[in-house]
């Protein structure tokens, strides 16, 4: 048995809220260079310049890289050996509390969906956790805006829609979202599972860097290849780049289920990572 | 990249001007509203008492920013999304509203509001919220502090940049590349 004390969750937690808000991602800062040097269309290349000077920016001045420094998920991988002195869920929220306090981020949470109070602190965050063998303990922090939330769908489809029948579904979903969650996307899919598990798999899809293999590849190139081929655009104002990548998650399922989430991620997918 | 300058407040002959496109940089007066500040400004125009500003010929930036910290007058303040403030649009495009700056589509009837009453829609880069936040040289709340984010606040911008989304003849860039939106 190790004991970790919720006290260094909660430093870490903190830190881990100001780096993700602040410094863009490796691989989407990357991806961005990427789709910059490819890009045609003048508006677009435009677009994905100011986004990487944006990245800059954040990274310079200690700035949010979006306004939006969303409804926060915590995912922890929480080793079996692992005894926690205290309250795990207190311990990550007085982190977010804390790093969200310290980094002047917005708070975008409020306390009952339909009544509306805001909490004024972007408490409390979603946490889920996944119980491993060993005494190590991971945490993810994703800070996600709802303008890229708020276009995720999920599906239940018949087991004969197949893989067209996913392409089909994560394409449409592209298309109705347009401009409004701020292309160049990451574009997270889960397939399997039930109806609660394919959009949780859509979400830690998100969580994977891109380029870090997952279990199929040649169908996320082949979306990335569709979706791009749209023309939504950076903004949704017209171009090549769409999305800058698709991580695609999968789960064993029941005989006569074929359940589909799509999760998107803007151009600011931002995530950091720590160990305890 | 060329453009134009729009100091607010804007008349209609600015306004025709403009085409689905244009690149431009505004300066000047700004006025901030999302959701929630909509929602109030729409009961107040509904018991014919006077909103926190006057509407006529001003432009609103849709942004929940987060809040500034030492010199920075404010934080990251990129743009939210606008179809959230279509059912709210029409009544102050009707008090003589000249424009609205976000991100994505509108819907049918803002189109065609913006047609009547000759106004634009100008799309910021959505997510740029510290680039554009170098753009603002002073925020100050004039309206629904009980708000937080979502307060009403008068903002100072300097060459901040946008692009003509959709014009006040109907040219719409979004109909142009998106298939979806509505
Ligand atoms: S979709 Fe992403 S980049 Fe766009 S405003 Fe929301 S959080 Fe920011």
């Amino acid at each position: 048995m190790r004991t970790i004390n919720s006290k260094d969750i909660t430093e870490a937690v903190k830190k881990a809220a100001i780096e993700a808000n602040t410094l863009l991602p490796t691989d989407i800062y990357q991806a961005l260079q990427e789709a910059y040097a490819k890009e045609q269309l003048p508006r677009a290349k435009h677009i994905l310049e100011v986004l990487l000077e944006n990245a800059d920016l954040a990274r310079q001045e200690g700035l949010a890289l979006c306004q939006d420094t969303g409804l926060v998920v915590v995912n922890i991988t929480f080793g079996q050996e692992v005894h926690v002195e205290g309250s795990l869920e207190e311990a990550v929220n007085e982190g977010i509390r804390r790093g969200y306090r310290e980094g002047h981020f917005r708070a975008s949470v409020v306390r009952h969906p339909f009544r509306r109070e805001n909490t004024g602190d972007n408490t409390p965050c979603v946490i889920h956790t996944e119980l491993v063998p060993g005494d190590g303990m991971q945490l993810t922090v994703f800070p996600k805006g709802a303008g890229s939330e708020n276009m995720g769908r999920v599906a239940m489809l018949k087991p004969g829609a197949g893989e067209q029948g996913i392409i089909d579904f994560v394409i449409e979903a592209i298309e109705m979202a347009g401009g409004s969650p701020c292309p160049p996307l990451v574009v997270g899919v889960g397939v399997g599972g039930n109806l609660e598990v394919a959009p949780y798999l859509a979400k830690k899809a998100l969580m994977r860097p891109l380029g870090k293999p997952g279990p199929h590849p040649e169908l996320e190139h082949k979306l990335l290849e569709l979706i791009n081929r749209t023309g939504i655009g950076p903004q949704g104002l017209g171009g090549n780049t769409t999305a800058l990548g698709v991580n695609l998650e999968v789960h064993p399922t029941h005989i006569a289920s074929l359940p589909v989430a799509v999760n998107l991620g803007c151009h600011s997918t931002r995530r950091c990572t720590v160990e305890l | 990249m060329d453009s134009r300058i729009l100091i607010p407040p804007l008349t209609e002959d600015t306004i025709r001007l403009l085409k689905a496109g244009d690149f431009v940089t505004v300066q000047g007066t700004i006025y901030t509203a999302r959701d929630a500040a909509h929602k109030r400004m729409v009961e107040t125009i509904a018991t014919g008492k006077p909103l926190p500003f006057d509407p006529a010929g001003q432009l609103i930036y849709y942004t929940g920013p987060c809040p500034g910290f030492g010199d920075h007058p404010i934080g990251s303040c990129g743009p939210t999304t606008s179809g959230r403030m279509d059912g709210y649009t029409v009544d102050l495009l009707k008090l003589g509203l000249k424009g609205m700056i976000g991100k994505g589509e509108r819907s049918a009837e803002v189109r065609e509001a913006m047609r009547k009453y000759q106004a634009v829609y100008l799309a910021a880069v959505g997510g740029a919220g510290a680039y554009l936040s170098r753009r603002v040289v002073k925020a100050e709340i004039v309206a629904y502090p009980d708000l937080g984010p979502e307060a009403i606040m008068k903002l100072e911008v300097v060459d901040f940049p946008c692009i003509v989304a959709i014009d006040a003849q109907g040219g719409n860039l979004y109909t142009e590349f998106n298939k979806g939106d509505k």
